[in-house]
């Protein structure tokens, strides 16, 4: 590449035009480069802002809670503690994809927070299969401002504690609040304002056919005593708290909707961590340096660059006091640049681990990367064992049965397979979270619902957050809520609520 | 295509909201918090805002997670010297190694929830549910402040306050007085010469002249009536009214004969400030008045007041009248709501505590708002005391006194002299 003559600019002072300027050079490359995006919404705010697009989890409009606020205490308080800096970027899913740039960041800083997330980030959203079945972004905005609106008139008329009520214990089981299976198609808020009123009343109807109480004779009983209500056990507890709840209003049902609604929408983004920051990391890596190759940026702005990009990518070792777990931009980052190096430059080991993509053109091969996987099976697929030597990654078992905690693998030839399909593993939000789903409703007799939680690897649950989660299934189901924990079949352990034993007074 | 906008002048506070339904969820924390705040501060930035901090485990928001146990198989980052088949040795004190994501939310390592609300929050907490006793705040005029009102209009003014609608309203009235007759006249006019307007006959033509002349004559009259005149022209009219002001003062009085130590002055100080600020809260302009006395009452400044030490006996009585006459020189009673806190270990002359009595109950209560009276001691009450008593029962609304032991009885004794009473 010949380096041009004239960077874009010199000093690291920022100013509409050179952001324009900066977007328009890096969105050049990026179309080169084949990236395909939504156009571009970016943002100027301050750094309050920022804290307040933290607090709401990233949603531009969210409804009004206090879980909310104090997210933002927090945030405020490390931020003024200076213990954090404000992680510089945040972009929201949606079309046009709207990303935020502090005023307080430099120019450099915004260059890379637009290439990170305006092309980035952006891209995956627009690509990614798990983001095109799961959430559609031109709606998002529009169903969070029919959210906000619905849930303050919800306040307006049942008040504001009866409103917090059922959105704190749907908060406990948001996680339980996505189908993963099925795809729910996108409407408008128009659409859904009127389709809500139909649900309201044709819901209500429904349900109280569900628990008609007609006298039935005994060779009938025992007929429907066979018949498990719900047939199959179900796993989306939010839905099926909002279609059969016996006791809730239809406005209730209406607030499961919702939180059910956002689970769902950030239920891709819990499952790509590592391939979307990963991803977004290794553009703005390769967008920066090609404005460098081109000469459109200083030898200092790349200074600066490189001193915020190795502080994006730095993996603590496990023994450090640093450590919090395992990067997701560094383990990304390190796999896609793996993945382009292999295409690149193969060597024999990368011949024989990765005969399809060795020597393939890097473009393609990242591309149909980034489209059709999730962290779980990128991991399994891509991670190479470069990449694991890099990061000297090793696997152990933690058996509360053995005395010692055993070393299963490490990064050597006999170790890559076992060690990426562990970490792979790790990223399997099924393996992270307890298995809990509905098992069964006692429809004839006292209407207590029944969870059953199945045990990987004999793990158990929490028991004083499962007690406090019951209390809110309880709240939203309205009769005894019992939790079975299941080991290969059998129970070994049981939560009820509310608890029998707490009833003496 | 990239749209670029600016939001920084958009509202920052989207999380307000948010805030304040976090603070009201925590109130009872954040109370206790403030109270003991109250008593742990020092005492030049009692109005500042304060850290709380609650439990981190009334702040949860649950959700199923396992817990310790079973098998777990982790990957982690930074090998140095393990190889395959090593064994570790568990870390002391379970956790296992390496907290996993689920240790995380469970059982140790769990830190309170801390976060700063603001000075106002601070006092809003702090004197939430009290009120000043009994009383009707009286709203006074002061003489410095005034507000203007609207009071119609008027004829005369500034050209700034004109009023275009009226004065054109009243330019409109004029013209039709001054013009009707004419126009009605000119009306006639007309339709006479449009009957004459086919005529051929000299006598009528001569007539259509004439009615013309007449026509145009008339015509120009009413050109002349001026469109806008001076005395058209209205003001909206502005008159001042004084504003109505709630004003205190608030006598401090303590004791600093050599029996008060520093201890005990920094109890009396606390709880001056206390008061002071709770005033300053309910009125728009307080002032303070500072007086101690040993034998001899002076009015001093806040510095000597508290610091300068002076040993002596201790007359009471003379702090009292004191008070009195400032009250009478400075502080009309109808004019300010006068309150008096007076802080003292109880010691007088014995024959003092009658007079005490007497100049209380006859020349300053009925003046006064309120007063407080705080003995900070852990002895026997004396002669004060009981002569106080009588106080009290002679004005049970607007007296009140209390037993300090130490400084962390400062803040319930405040609450209950200030508890809001159920009308």
């Amino acid at each position: 590449m010949t380096r041009a003559a004239s960077p874009i600019s010199t000093t690291s002072e920022w100013s509409f035009e050179l952001v324009q300027a900066y977007d328009r050079a890096i969105g050049q490359i990026a179309e080169e480069y084949g990236l395909d995006t939504y156009p571009n919404q970016i943002e100027i705010i301050s750094s309050e802002q920022m804290m307040d697009a933290y607090a709401s989890v990233g949603m531009p409009i969210g409804y009004s809670h206090w879980s909310y606020g104090k997210q933002f205490l927090n945030v405020q308080q490390s931020y003024n503690r200076g213990q954090m800096g404000l992680a510089y970027e945040i972009v929201i899913n949606s079309n046009p994809c709207i990303a935020y740039l502090m005023e307080e960041n430099t120019m450099m800083m915004q260059a890379l927070v637009i290439a990170h997330a305006c092309y980035g980030h952006n891209s995956f959203f627009k690509g990614n299969y798990l983001f095109r079945a799961w959430t559609d972004a031109s709606s998002i905005i529009d169903y969070l401002v029919f959210a906000k609106q619905y849930i303050a008139q919800c306040e307006e008329k049942y008040g504001v504690e009866a409103v917090e009520a059922i959105l704190d214990s749907c908060h406990a089981i948001m996680n339980y609040g996505v189908d993963r299976y099925k795809r729910p198609y996108p409407i408008s808020t128009q659409e859904e304002q009127l389709r809500q009123k139909e649900r309201e009343e044709y819901l209500q109807r429904q349900i109280n056919d569900l628990w008609r109480t007609i006298p039935v004779d005994d060779q009938d009983k025992k007929q429907k005593k066979t018949a498990r209500f719900p047939e199959e056990p179900q796993e989306n507890l939010l839905y099926f708290i909002e279609k059969k709840a016996p006791l809730l209003e239809p406005w209730q049902r209406e607030i499961v909707r919702i939180v059910r609604k956002i689970a769902q929408y950030f239920y891709p983004q819990r499952q790509t961590q590592v391939m979307n920051e990963g991803w977004a990391t290794f553009w703005h890596y390769t967008l920066i340096n090609t404005l460098y190759d081109r000469g459109l940026v200083t030898e200092g702005f790349m200074l600066e660059f490189m001193q915020s990009h190795t502080s994006v990518i730095y993996q603590p070792s496990y023994d450090s006091p640093y450590y919090n777990g395992i990067n997701p931009y560094t383990l990304g980052f390190s796999i896609f640049t793996d993945l382009k190096r292999i295409c690149e430059n193969p060597t024999e080991e990368d011949k024989r681990w990765f005969p399809d993509i060795a020597g393939s053109n890097w473009l393609e091969t990242l591309d149909f990367a980034m489209r059709n996987f999730k962290d779980e099976s990128f991991i399994l697929q891509f991670l190479s064992p470069k990449v694991m030597r890099d990061l000297k990654l090793f696997c152990i078992l933690d058996d509360d049965h053995n005395p010692t905690i055993d070393v299963t693998a490490i990064h050597d030839d006999d170790g890559y397979k076992a060690v990426r399909e562990s970490l792979s593993a790790q990223y399997n939000l099924g393996n992270r979270e307890p298995n809990i789903q509905i098992f069964e409703v006692d429809v004839r007799g006292d209407r207590s619902i029944t969870l059953h939680h199945q045990q990987f690897n004999r793990q158990p649950l929490d028991e004083g957050s499962a007690e406090e989660v019951l209390k809110h299934i309880h709240r939203l189901w309205g009769f005894d809520v019992h939790l079975h924990s299941l080991r290969d079949n059998e129970i070994v352990e049981s939560f009820r609520c509310p608890d029998p034993n707490a009833e003496d007074h | 295509m990239t749209y670029i906008v600016d939001r920084r002048l958009n509202s920052k506070n989207k999380s307000t909201v948010n805030r304040q339904r976090f603070l009201e969820r925590y109130r009872q924390h954040i109370k206790k918090a403030v109270s003991e705040a109250i008593d742990k501060r020092s005492i030049t930035d009692i109005h500042s805002g304060e850290k709380i901090s609650i439990p981190a485990k009334d702040i949860g928001e649950p959700i199923f997670h396992h817990g310790q146990g079973g098998k777990k198989v982790r990957v982690l980052p930074g090998n140095r010297d393990f190889v395959t088949g090593d064994q570790i040795k568990r870390p002391e004190g379970g956790g296992g190694s390496g907290n996993g994501k689920g240790a995380g939310n469970s059982g140790e390592g769990m830190d309170d929830f801390a976060f700063n609300i603001t000075q106002e929050e601070f006092l809003n907490f702090m004197f939430e549910d009290l009120a000043l006793p009994n009383l009707v705040k009286r709203h006074l005029a002061g003489n410095t402040e005034f507000k203007l009102h609207r009071a119609g209009i008027a004829n005369e003014g500034t050209p700034g306050k004109i009023n275009i609608v009226r004065s054109l309203r009243a330019a409109n009235a004029r013209r039709i007085a001054l013009t009707g007759g004419k126009r009605r006249r000119l009306k006639e006019l007309e339709a006479r010469a449009e009957a004459l307007a086919n005529a051929t006959h000299p006598d009528e033509l001569a007539k259509l002249n004439e009615i013309q002349a007449e026509i145009a004559e008339l015509r120009k009259k009413i050109q002349r009536v001026p469109w806008l005149d001076d005395f058209d022209l209205k003001y909206n009219l502005h008159v001042k009214h004084p504003v109505p002001r709630s004003r205190a003062v608030m006598f401090c009085i303590m004791d600093v004969s050599g029996s008060m130590d520093q201890a005990t002055k920094d109890i009396a100080k606390r709880f001056f400030l206390l008061l002071y600020l709770f005033l300053q809260r309910n009125y728009e302009h307080t002032e303070v008045v500072f007086i101690r006395h040993h034998t001899s009452a002076k009015e001093v400044d806040e510095e000597e007041f508290f610091y300068s030490r002076e040993t002596g006996g201790t007359i009471v009585s003379s702090a009292l009248k004191l008070t009195d006459e400032i009250i009478s020189e400075r502080y009309p009673a109808e004019q300010w709501n006068i309150y008096a806190a007076q802080a003292s270990d109880g010691d007088n002359w014995n024959d003092d505590s009658t007079i005490c009595y007497k100049v209380l109950s006859e020349r300053l209560m009925p003046k006064l708002q309120y007063f407080s009276y705080i003995e900070i001691t852990s002895r026997d009450h004396q002669a004060l005391w009981s002569s106080y008593e009588k106080v009290l029962e002679d004005f049970p609304q607007t007296f009140a006194m209390r037993q300090l032991v130490s400084a962390s009885d400062i803040f319930p004794v405040f609450r209950q002299l200030f508890q809001k009473k159920v009308a």
